[in-house]
Parts: structure tokens; C-alpha cells; sequence
């Protein structure tokens, strides 16, 4: 008992079998519900199978965003109501421009960068006899966290003065080149650029991951029944398999379009959002933690997640969609 | 293949648990009970001198702070005594993400019991919160014997006193190499005036290739990038406008942009922004923006540049082996004023705060704000305390007994790092910004107007 | 067609599709295999240069690091293994790196665990079982991904922080902080690769009598299995790499803090000592990527192989 209660390990087995207990227990109940009562069987089988989910995110996400927009309504301590105040200064301060400006290019390039690439790579590895090891490479930076990445990419772009010897690849290679060495993180506007090539660094092995599933699951049937109708292999692409997939597409972009919304880190970490590369994300956490302002802090998460109700939008419209097709 | 796969899987778990059990014999894995407790109080002699401090039994103490690694180890060794003698059991957590995690901690009901506070903007904040109580009087009385009335202000907010100060650095240091200097024939300037004579000397004597300077600089670090051109300014308004000023100008009762602000700004852009002393070994004044302040320094190793204004604690910079010390390969000399007799002094240091009133709680508190303490601390080494009791010769190097003579003269003005005295959105925010934005090249005014714009109105 | 042009056609295809029958199969062969392997190559390359580079960096001494460019390692080369021996040894008073590497073990597999399960069931609510404003609930919780964390740290950990448990259980906060973190993508995308799975398949099953237990477990659990284990990869590597939250709900306390944070320990008081960041850093990518490797065989199956006859 002792082990349980006071090694590490035997608190983590522990909470893992009071887990599958409390689970199993819940599929019992159930299991009876289906056998025996008539009515509220569907409301039971609910209960067990979305109840757990839906109650902690009700206590966890849906309590705290309430408390986030009525805050965003008040002053910094949340003492005094402000009206509209925190939203004017979000969409008006000296930064606003910028961090909204870069917020869009992130969302845009992200996304579209990390699933093409992603896709591509994910069909000409297929089934090929690297598969796992290519898999890998591309993988591997998202098992590598943020700080990481900003360190391993800060070897890319480090900056010397023309008459210093370069330590950052780029530069070294241009160098080679015979040109002046570029100030890829401070130059502005294209330093969000560089900042948004290591995300999509990070993303491309997300995307990869889930599309490379979705790749193998089309059915051969279809592709043997386009393959005797004579389809080449363009064809196949363009009219197969890409709207076999296209389900995981819509999931694989609008993912990666919320978490881009959301990171900072990269940001703070490789220029502190110095050089004209704020973004909201990074703003928001400023104001909520560094400044203290909860009214404005609040106000910005709510911009962000005014910014996310079109992907939202479209995604039920795919959904409603998908579901007209399947029946 | 299914058989395959599934041994191989059994085999992948087998290894797996074999792997965790061996972990468990760990002692890393054990929870809670476990440790060394004082045992037996009271068979040391040296126990009278914690008599003052009352018995506990086995009381538990947290602090909280942004100390870690060998300073964090170093801080630990200094309850040692004091943990047999009175029985309370001292934990300390050391964690980055301090300024953020203390505040989440007070307010999501998690408090520690002591944190060690290195802004006095953040101790305001916490107090105006109903986060901090008073100390007892004991770490009253300490705390008005150890030090200047100047340091106990910075633990006052609003006419209570509330945080005695801990340690201390000097921040008005210039680092060099008197290898170098000696090589070269330069000497230490004693005034203003001097080093920048001293600097165009070294421009007519090495300025050639466009690579040595006699200046370098970083200001880049993370999400606090510009701080160290911030500490440059505050030291010019300390010279330039003097310290009347410079408490005006951090309570706010001069604007930002006030033209003696903008004099100082532009005395340390005849540095920071003069193509001819920056930025030796690296690039050109705009590099400074993205250099590291770690790496800020290390040009002077290579002869690229011979000077690099930072603080006191930089001395754990310097590459292992690097011989720091009057004759060697750096050392730090006091970055003069204007003239001889002033003396003007950035400092920098910790506040510590309660957040409860228990016994255990106040008996640690008071510890840490007597001198018996900062002596101990000093002696174990690496840092310095501006604590009048402290015995300079128990500094554990020469750039820490400098700073310690420093920081006990008369004749010292001190004054503590401006943005830490300001509102944050300020202090880690615009003025960090903004000289970011002026070290890349922005007009000085603009600047200095922005920042202004940004104070907040309360 | 004539018969002799279709009976080698279709003894082409039987032949391929004893071999590998694939839809990428015939894109290569459009773009021929040379190109298409070369492409593959490159971007392979291209993503590793990076990371190989901070590699080298791990067993380069502090100066060179700083000084000079690492692919000089190759011509100049300085070896060392200083910075690797400071992470994991370093501090060897505390046994530093077993109890992080231990505690971050501890935190990541109940907190990959438990949402797994959760979301599981809860996209079969969303997929299979039928009942008024299922879609607009699904709406909210996919909708959920935008909150930040930020905003949930303080309410949930004065929820804790009230609470009798964390005094015997300190990790029970970080693994339920972590399980309602990950719900709304992983109902999201569970939900996504439920939907995939024919609704014939459901409805012959309960036409045969099974309750909803039985279709869960015997027939989506098997189908759902590449999407369980790559939404596992994904949870761990989140919560093995995450900072804010284990910071937060571990209390600040050093004791039970995860790996991450003795990397950021390692940053210093004052500033940034990158070259233990590079030997930290590859210390702590090795479990995720055995974990990544041994549940990537799951992709190899299809999700419908050879289930659904004609």
C-alpha cells in the first residue's frame, strides 16, 4: 500500500486503475441501461459516454472563458466596469497594426505550408521501403519543444557584421556566396517570415502524421475501380484521392489554424516580439501576466477568438456537408 | 507477423516495465517523508545564536523564487544551522517564471509562505493585492540596522514598511580586460570625460579593420530583450540629471520624454549608437539588438573589443578558466562618474515578502533580513549584499569585494535599477521595447514619447 | 477493348494488387520514382539539417559554440562531452536528472491516458448516438481549442488549491489540468475518424442486438486504432514538452516538476547557457521518439483494410 501512496510510480499506476475502475464501472452502467430500461437508454448511454468529457470542460474551459469575457469588461484588477474600453485599446494600440498584420500572415502561411508539404511527402513516402525512418525526419520537430526549436534555429539565422566570421548556416552560406551577410530576425517585414518557416517546420510532421493515415485508410476498392476505368495518376490525385481525404484536410488545416493562433513561444523566445514580429498570442500573455491587466489581457483572447469563429463556421459547413454525403 | 508483432510488443513492455521498476529503486521517485530532518535541535553550540528565533516542531517553510542552479544550492547551504537549531523545515523552489508563476500562485489560492522578490514594482503590485503581510518587528529592527534609508524604501509601498532587502549588485560596472589594458598601455578611467578619451584612443589605435572596437554590447534576452540598455540609461540620468531627478523620474512626476531624460538617452546613444565604438567583434551598432547579454562580454577574450558595461553577476559569464581577477583576463572596473568625488551607483537586488503571518513563517523571514545571514551568504560565495554587517573580506572574489566597497561607501550615491521601480507595463515593457526599437535604429524622441504614451494613467 | 487488351490489363492489376495496391504507388509513377524520391529527399534533408546542426552544437565546449559555426566542427574539430555530463549529472546531490525524467513520466502518461479514454467515448456520443443539439454541443467543444490555457491556470488551481487531495496526491491537479486541456482537439479529431467508419457497419451490429457497449468496444475501438495512436503521440509529446502547465499545477514546487522545467533551471538565474540547452534538448527527445516509433506501426494498417466487402 505504501508504494502506492508514496512512490511516484505507484501514485501513477494508482490513478490509472482508479481510472479504468471508474470507467468500467461507467460502461456497466451502461451496459444495464441498453438491457433494461427503455426510454432513458439513450440518455444513459450519453451520460456515460459524453457526461466525463463534457463535465470537465465545463468546469475547466467553459467557466474560465465566461469569467475571460466578463473580465475583459473591467479594469485591470477587475474592480471598475470600462465598457468597451479594453477592446478599443486592443484594436488601437501603438502595436495593434503589427500584431494583427503578422497574426494574419502566421494564419494564412502555416496551414497551407505545413499540409502541402505534409501531404507530399506523406504520398511519396508511402509504402515505400524508408517509410519509417522518413517518417521520422520529418516528425521528429515536433518531439522537440519550442525551447529547442528556437535554439536550434537561432544556428540558422545568426547574424555577424560582414567582417566577422558567420556562426549561423544561412548567413555562412551566403557569405560563401559572396554576399553581404542578412539580418534575417531584425529586418522587418520579412523577419515574420523566418519566425513562421520554423513553425511550419514543427506543423509539417503534424500534418504529415494525420494525412498519411487518411492516405492509407482510402479504400483499395476505389482505387482499383478507377485504376480499370483508366485513370492516370494525375487523375487519381485530383479526383480520388484528395477528396477521399478531404475530411482530414479540413482537420489537419483548421488544427494547425487554431494552434498558430494560439503559439507564442516561438515569437518570444527568437525575437521577444521585437523588430515589428508581435502577435496576438504574445500580446495577450504580456498584458495578462507581465502587465498585470487583466481587463485587456481578457479582451485580447477574446479578439482571438472572434478571429477563430470563421474556421469554425467553415467547419461546420464541412461537417454538415460530409454528413449529407455520407447519409 | 502477428505473432512477431505481438512478442515484439511484449517484449517492448517487458523492457518498458523493467525499466520503470528500476527507476522506482530510485530515490527520485520516492514522495514526501522522505529526507534528512534536523533530528536532535540543540546539541550545537552555535544554536545560541538562533535562540532569538524561537523551537518549532518540524514546521515547513516554503520560499519561492527565481534562483536556481548552483546560486539555488548555494542559498540552501545558508539554512543549514538555522534548520537544526529552531526545527523549521526550509524548502526552497527555485523556478524561471517567477514574475508569472508568483503571481498565478497567490491568486489561484497557492501561495508559498516567503518569495524573494527582485522588483519592488511586483512587491507593490503583490501588497496592493492583499497578497503580502507586514514582517514582525524583529525583521523591523534588522532591517533598519542593516541598511540605508534609500534600500528600505524600495520595501516600502504607500508608508508601510513590508520587505526587507536580501542580497544586492552593482550594476555601474564596466568589465575589461587588464591583460589587455596592460598590453596596451591604457589605463582605468576615473571619469567620464577619461573614458571617452580612453575609447577614441583605443578607435585610433585599433579601429582599422573595421572588426576591433572599444565597445561592445547585448541586449538581446528572449522576452526581456532591451533590459540591459535600460540599466545604460538609468546610469546616464544618474549622471547627467542626478538622483533628484532620476526618483522623479521614476514615480512618474517628470514625464518619460522629459528633455534631461533625453540627454542622458543621447550620452549613452555617444556610445551604444556611435558606429566607431560598437560593436566589437560582431557588427555594427545595430547587432547589438540581437546579441545575447551572456555574449555580450566575450569579444574582450578575443581582443575584438575592450569594454562591456554590465552588472556584477556577468562574472559567472566568462568561460570556465577564464582567470577574473585584477591582473588577469577580465575584471571589472566602476563605470565613472563625471567627475572624481561623484558617485553615482546602479544597484539592483531582491525584496523578501511574506504571505503569511505564521511563526515559522515571520522566524525565516527575520532570519534572512539580519546581517548574521548576509555574512553567511557572502562567505559561501558568488554573491554580494549591500547589508552594512557585511565584512567585505568575505567575498568570494574580487569583482564581488569591489562591489561590496561599493556598495557599503558613504560617499555613494545608490540608486535602485529604474525599471524595476516602474509599473511593469513599463518596466518589462515599453522602456524594453522602445530601446530595442532605438538600439535598431529609431529616432530618440519618437522613442521617449512612446514610452511616455504608454505609462499607465493610475 | 479487345480481349487481348484487357486480359493483360487485368493480369496487371492482379499482379499490382498482390504487390502494393496504392493511390501514391501511381502518383510516383507519374512523376516517375526518381523525382519523386529525390523530392522526398531534399525536404528530408532540409528538416534535419537543423536539428543535426544543434546536435554537433551539444558536443562542441562553450566557446566554439559561441565563437564559431558548428559545421566547423568538421574541419576543427573540439569534442566534448561536458555538456551533456552538467545535464545529466550536474547537481548530483539532488539525483537531478532521474527524479525530472521520472516526474515528467509520471505526469505525461496518466495526462496521455485519461483524455484518450474521455475523448474516445465522447466522439462516439458525437458520432454514433443520436440526440437533439448534438451538433451545436460538438460546435462548442471544437470551439473550446481557442480558449487559451492562460486564462483556465488561475480558476482551476484555486479549484485545487481548495481541495483535500493534493496534499497525499500532488499530481492530481497536473493531470487533470492536462486531460481538460487536450478534450476539445482530441473529441475533435477522434470525432473526424469516427465519422470515416460506414454507418452500415454500426447498424448491422445493433441489428443483430448490441448494445452501445458492445459496438464501442468491439467494433470502433479496432477500427479507431491509428487514430488513437497518433492523437497518443501527439498528447504525449505535448504534455512531455510542456512548461506553463506543469510549472503551474505542480505548485512551483521542485520536488514533482516536470523535465522541462530543469531545462529552463539549467537557463540560469540570469540568462541563457545554450550549450546545456543543446544537450538538454536532445536528452529530452529521446523517449518521445521511441514513443513515436513504436506506435507508428499502427499507421501501416488501414483503417478499413479489407473490412467492407463490395
Amino acid at each position: 500500500m505504501d508504494f502506492f501512496l508514496y512512490n511516484k510510480f505507484g501514485q501513477m499506476l494508482l490513478v490509472i486503475i482508479v481510472f479504468a475502475a471508474l470507467i468500467a464501472v461507467l460502461l456497466a452502467i451502461a451496459w444495464a441501461a441498453d438491457r433494461w430500461i427503455g426510454k432513458g437508454r439513450r440518455w444513459a448511454a450519453l451520460a456515460v459516454f459524453g457526461g466525463p468529457a463534457l463535465l470537465l470542460l465545463a468546469v475547466g474551459l467553459i467557466w474560465p472563458a465566461i469569467r475571460t469575457f466578463y473580465m475583459s469588461f473591467y479594469d485591470a484588477g477587475t474592480n471598475n466596469a470600462v465598457g468597451l474600453q479594453n477592446y478599443v485599446f486592443t484594436f488601437t494600440n501603438t502595436g495593434a497594426v503589427i500584431a494583427f498584420r503578422n497574426t494574419f500572415i502566421w494564419v494564412f502561411l502555416v496551414p497551407i505550408a505545413s499540409t502541402l508539404i505534409g501531404l507530399i511527402y506523406a504520398i511519396l513516402v508511402d509504402r515505400s521501403k524508408f517509410e519509417k525512418i522518413a517518417k521520422s525526419l520529418l516528425f521528429l520537430p515536433m518531439a522537440i519543444s519550442f525551447v529547442g526549436a528556437g535554439i536550434i534555429w537561432k544556428f540558422v539565422y545568426e547574424y555577424r557584421g560582414a567582417a566577422q566570421e558567420q556562426i549561423g548556416l544561412l548567413n555562412a552560406f551566403i557569405t560563401w556566396l559572396g554576399f553581404e551577410p542578412v539580418r534575417f530576425l531584425q529586418d522587418a517585414p520579412w523577419n515574420t517570415l523566418f519566425l513562421i518557416a520554423v513553425m511550419i517546420w514543427i506543423q509539417a510532421g503534424f500534418a504529415m502524421v494525420i494525412l498519411s493515415a487518411a492516405i492509407k485508410a482510402v479504400p483499395t476498392d476505389i482505387i482499383e475501380a478507377a485504376r480499370l476505368d483508366g485513370v492516370n495518376a494525375w487523375e487519381m490525385f485530383r479526383n480520388i484521392t484528395v477528396p477521399s481525404i478531404r475530411p482530414s484536410l479540413v482537420v489537419v488545416l483548421t488544427t494547425i489554424s487554431i494552434a498558430t493562433l494560439k503559439i507564442f513561444d516561438i515569437t518570444r523566445t527568437m525575437t521577444g516580439a521585437r523588430f515589428d514580429t508581435q502577435v496576438l498570442a504574445n500580446q495577450m500573455f504580456d498584458y495578462s501576466f507581465v502587465f498585470g491587466d487583466n481587463g485587456v489581457g481578457s479582451a485580447m483572447a477574446v479578439a482571438i477568438f472572434i478571429l477563430v469563429i470563421p474556421l469554425v463556421a467553415y467547419n461546420i459547413r464541412q461537417m454538415a456537408k460530409n454528413r449529407a454525403v455520407r447519409g | 507477423m502477428k505473432r512477431t508483432t505481438a512478442r515484439r510488443t511484449g517484449a517492448a513492455v517487458a523492457g518498458g516495465l523493467a525499466f520503470a521498476l528500476a527507476l522506482t529503486a530510485c530515490s527520485g521517485s520516492d514522495l514526501g517523508g522522505g529526507g534528512d530532518d534536523g533530528g536532535d535541535g540543540g546539541g550545537d553550540a552555535a544554536c545560541e545564536d538562533y535562540a532569538d528565533y524561537g523551537t518549532f516542531e518540524g514546521d515547513e517553510v516554503t520560499i519561492l523564487s527565481s534562483i536556481r542552479e548552483q546560486e539555488a544550492d548555494q542559498m540552501e547551504d545558508t539554512f543549514v544551522d538555522f534548520e537544526e537549531c529552531t526545527g523549521i523545515d526550509v524548502v526552497h523552489n527555485g523556478i524561471g517564471e517567477f514574475e508569472t508563476q508568483v503571481v498565478v500562485q497567490a491568486e489561484g489560492g497557492n501561495a508559498p509562505n516567503l518569495a524573494i522578490i527582485p522588483q519592488p514594482g511586483l512587491l507593490a503590485r503583490l501588497v496592493n493585492d492583499g497578497y503580502i503581510l507586514e514582517p514582525n518587528e524583529q525583521t523591523v529592527a534588522n532591517a533598519q540596522e542593516g541598511w540605508t534609508e534609500e534600500w528600505l524604501n524600495y520595501g516600502t509601498v504607500d508608508g508601510t514598511f513590508y520587505a526587507a532587502p536580501l542580497m544586492a549588485s552593482v550594476k555601474s560596472f564596466v568589465w575589461y580586460s587588464p591583460t589587455a589594458f596592460e598590453e596596451n598601455g591604457y589605463e582605468v578611467p576615473t571619469t567620464w570625460d577619461e573614458l571617452i578619451a580612453l575609447s577614441d584612443q583605443i578607435v585610433a589605435d585599433h579601429g582599422g579593420d573595421g572588426v576591433v572596437k572599444p565597445w561592445c554590447a547585448g541586449i538581446e534576452s528572449g522576452g526581456a530583450t532591451g533590459w540591459p540598455a535600460t540599466d545604460f540609461i538609468e546610469d546616464m540620468v544618474l549622471r547627467e540629471a542626478g538622483p533628484e531627478v532620476y526618483d522623479q523620474w521614476v514615480t512618474h512626476e517628470i514625464p518619460f520624454n522629459d528633455p534631461q531624460i533625453l540627454a542622458a538617452t543621447e550620452r549613452a546613444g555617444s556610445i551604444l549608437r556611435n558606429e566607431d565604438y560598437v560593436n566589437g567583434g560582431i557588427g555594427d551598432s545595430r547587432s547589438i539588438a540581437t546579441t545575447s547579454f551572456n555574449d555580450g562580454g566575450l569579444p574582450i577574450l578575443e581582443g575584438n573589443c575592450f569594454m562591456y558595461r554590465m552588472a556584477s553577476f556577468y562574472e559567472a559569464q566568462w568561460p570556465e578558466g577564464t582567470d577574473v581577477s585584477p591582473e588577469g583576463d577580465a575584471f571589472a572596473f566602476y563605470l565613472p562618474g563625471d567627475d572624481a568625488d561623484s558617485k553615482p551607483l546602479l544597484t539592483a537586488g531582491e525584496f523578501v515578502g511574506a504571505f503569511d503571518d505564521n511563526e515559522a513563517t515571520q522566524a525565516v523571514q527575520a532570519f534572512m533580513s539580519s546581517g548574521e545571514w548576509a555574512n553567511l551568504r557572502v562567505t559561501i560565495g558568488g554573491v554580494t549584499s549591500a547589508n552594512n554587517a557585511v565584512d567585505p573580506a568575505n567575498a568570494s572574489s574580487d569583482v564581488l569585494r569591489l562591489a561590496i566597497e561599493l556598495l557599503q561607501d558613504p560617499d555613494a550615491v545608490s540608486r535602485f535599477d529604474g525599471s524595476d521601480l516602474m509599473p511593469s507595463a513599463v518596466g518589462a515593457g515599453s522602456f524594453w521595447t522602445g530601446m530595442t526599437e532605438w538600439i535598431d535604429g529609431a529616432d530618440t524622441q519618437t522613442v521617449l514619447d512612446q514610452i511616455e504614451a504608454s505609462w499607465p494613467a493610475s | 477493348m479487345s480481349v487481348e487488351a484487357t486480359v493483360p490489363e487485368v493480369a496487371d492489376v492482379a499482379n499490382r494488387r498482390t504487390q502494393r495496391p496504392a493511390a501514391a504507388t501511381k502518383f510516383r509513377s507519374l512523376v516517375t520514382n526518381r523525382i519523386g524520391s529525390a523530392v522526398a529527399v531534399v525536404i528530408a534533408v532540409l528538416w534535419t539539417i537543423p536539428t543535426f546542426g544543434l546536435l554537433i552544437s551539444s558536443f562542441r565546449p562553450e566557446a566554439d559554440i559561441k565563437s564559431s559555426g558548428w559545421w566547423t566542427f568538421f574541419s576543427d574539430p573540439s569534442f566534448t562531452l561536458e555538456n551533456y555530463q552538467e545535464v545529466l549529472f550536474g547537481r548530483a546531490s539532488s539525483g537531478a536528472l532521474a527524479t525530472y525524467f521520472i516526474n515528467s513520466l509520471v505526469i505525461t502518461v496518466p495526462a496521455t491516458v485519461i483524455p484518450l479514454v474521455l475523448a474516445t467515448m465522447a466522439a462516439y456520443a458525437f458520432s454514433v448516438l443520436e440526440w437533439r443539439g448534438r451538433d451545436w454541443v460538438f460546435v462548442g467543444v471544437f470551439a473550446l481549442q481557442i480558449v487559451p490555457l492562460q486564462m483556465a491556470l488561475i480558476p482551476l488551481l484555486r479549484l485545487f488549491s481548495s481541495s483535500e487531495l493534493l496534499e497525499p496526491f500532488p499530481f492530481l491537479s497536473v493531470w487533470v489540468a492536462h486531460s481538460i486541456f487536450a478534450l476539445p482537439l482530441a473529441v475533435f479529431l477522434l470525432h473526424n475518424f469516427m465519422s470515416d467508419v460506414p454507418k452500415e457497419l454500426v447498424e448491422a451490429a445493433r441489428v443483430d442486438g448490441a448494445g452501445h457497449v458492445s459496438v464501442f468496444l468491439r467494433i470502433m475501438l479496432p477500427l479507431m486504432a491509428p487514430a488513437i495512436a497518433s492523437f497518443a503521440i501527439f498528447q504525449f509529446l505535448w504534455v512531455w514538452n510542456d512548461l506553463l502547465v506543469g510549472l503551474t499545477f505542480t505548485g512551483a514546487n521542485n520536488a514533482i516538476q516536470p523535465l522541462t522545467a530543469r531545462l529552463a533551471e539549467m537557463a540560469g538565474s540570469r540568462g541563457q547557457d545554450w550549450q546545456l540547452l543543446t544537450a538538454g534538448a536532445f536528452v529530452s527527445i529521446i523517449l518521445p521518439l521511441i514513443v513515436f516509433l513504436a506506435l507508428q506501426r499502427y499507421f501501416v494498417r488501414g483503417l478499413l483494410a479489407g473490412s467492407v466487402k463490395g
